[in-house]
């Protein structure tokens, strides 16, 4: 990718004392560590606090950055590590192997087939639902979600890195990484029907 | 992965194929589950629209932006570098 290439040069002119490549890596990644390191802790005011933190570590860090996940990757990384040490929220561990499904077992027959099916909302997003509204309440469900499916999802559809980016930036299996992904994004569901269905 | 769908030979019905669906988005089911996913989906227009739902879910969350996020103070940043410099700790 032409921006990861890219990136790479910036650290390597940073490397070697480049005062604007910082400031041109701070504004392209800036916004995504702040909403990435949110979600961890009580205020934004901490979250500035972490991400002024994770950027001090990059420049003590720097030169062991090795190359082999893309700078974005490796900036996650260590906002991740600081943002989970600052967290003052609940640990919400939910244990992967936790069972949880995607739909409410009450919504199927005895044999498995929906005796509650889905309610309608999609054809409505567009026009009788407020986007606005829709989109406080889909962040708010996002913000609701147990902590390692928000980093998830928040990585994988909001930031939109690759499954394989969310692996090596939250240090999970492709396995896990998918259950999480699943459960987040199947919960999101259920928040927007709830919301905004209509049998 | 502890929690696993048994997957038996007949048809899937619907409580499984809400759980399949992410496995389905990702292409990591086998070819012959995905061909069994997509024959209910074929017959069933409840999981059709689920399917049609958990997509639009997936879209309208990539559609959140951070507009109540400040942009970063560039001052600030140019401040935290000089600082660090001066602070005389070498890169790394």
């Amino acid at each position: 990718m032409a921006r990861d290439d890219d990136d790479a040069e910036l650290l390597a002119r940073l490397r070697a004392g480049d005062e604007q490549a910082f400031v041109i890596l701070v504004r392209r990644h800036h916004a995504a560590m702040l909403r990435l390191a949110r979600g961890y802790v009580p205020s934004m005011a901490v979250a500035e606090e972490v991400v002024q933190d994770t950027w001090l570590g990059v420049l003590r860090g720097i030169a062991g950055f090795e190359g082999r996940s893309s700078v974005r990757t490796w900036l996650l990384r260590i906002l991740v590590n600081r943002a989970r040490t600052a967290g003052t929220r609940e640990r919400r561990s939910v244990a992967i192997g936790h069972a949880e499904p995607a739909v409410d077992g009450s919504r199927f027959d005895e044999t498995g087939h929906w005796a509650q099916p889905p309610e309608h909302w999609v054809e409505d997003a567009d026009s009788r639902l407020d986007a606005a509204k829709l989109a406080d309440r889909l962040r708010s469900a996002v913000g609701d979600l147990p902590g390692r499916q928000r980093e998830v999802v928040t990585l994988r559809d909001i930031e939109g890195l690759t499954s394989e980016e969310v692996c090596s930036v939250l240090d999970i299996s492709e396995g896990n990484q998918r259950v999480l992904l699943h459960r987040g994004r199947s919960r999101l569901r259920q928040a927007l029907e709830t919301e905004f269905g209509r049998a | 992965m502890p929690f696993k769908l048994r997957l038996s030979r007949r048809e899937l019905v619907c409580q499984q194929v809400v759980e399949l669906v992410t496995d389905y988005l990702e292409g990591s089911l086998s070819r012959s589950d995905r061909r069994r996913f997509e024959a209910h989906l074929a017959g069933c227009p409840h999981c059709t629209e689920y399917l049609v739902q958990m997509r639009a879910t997936i879209e309208l969350t990539g559609s959140l932006t951070a507009d109540d996020l400040p942009e970063p103070v560039q001052d600030e940043f140019i401040d935290l570098y000089r600082r660090w410099q001066a602070g005389g700790e070498p890169p790394g």
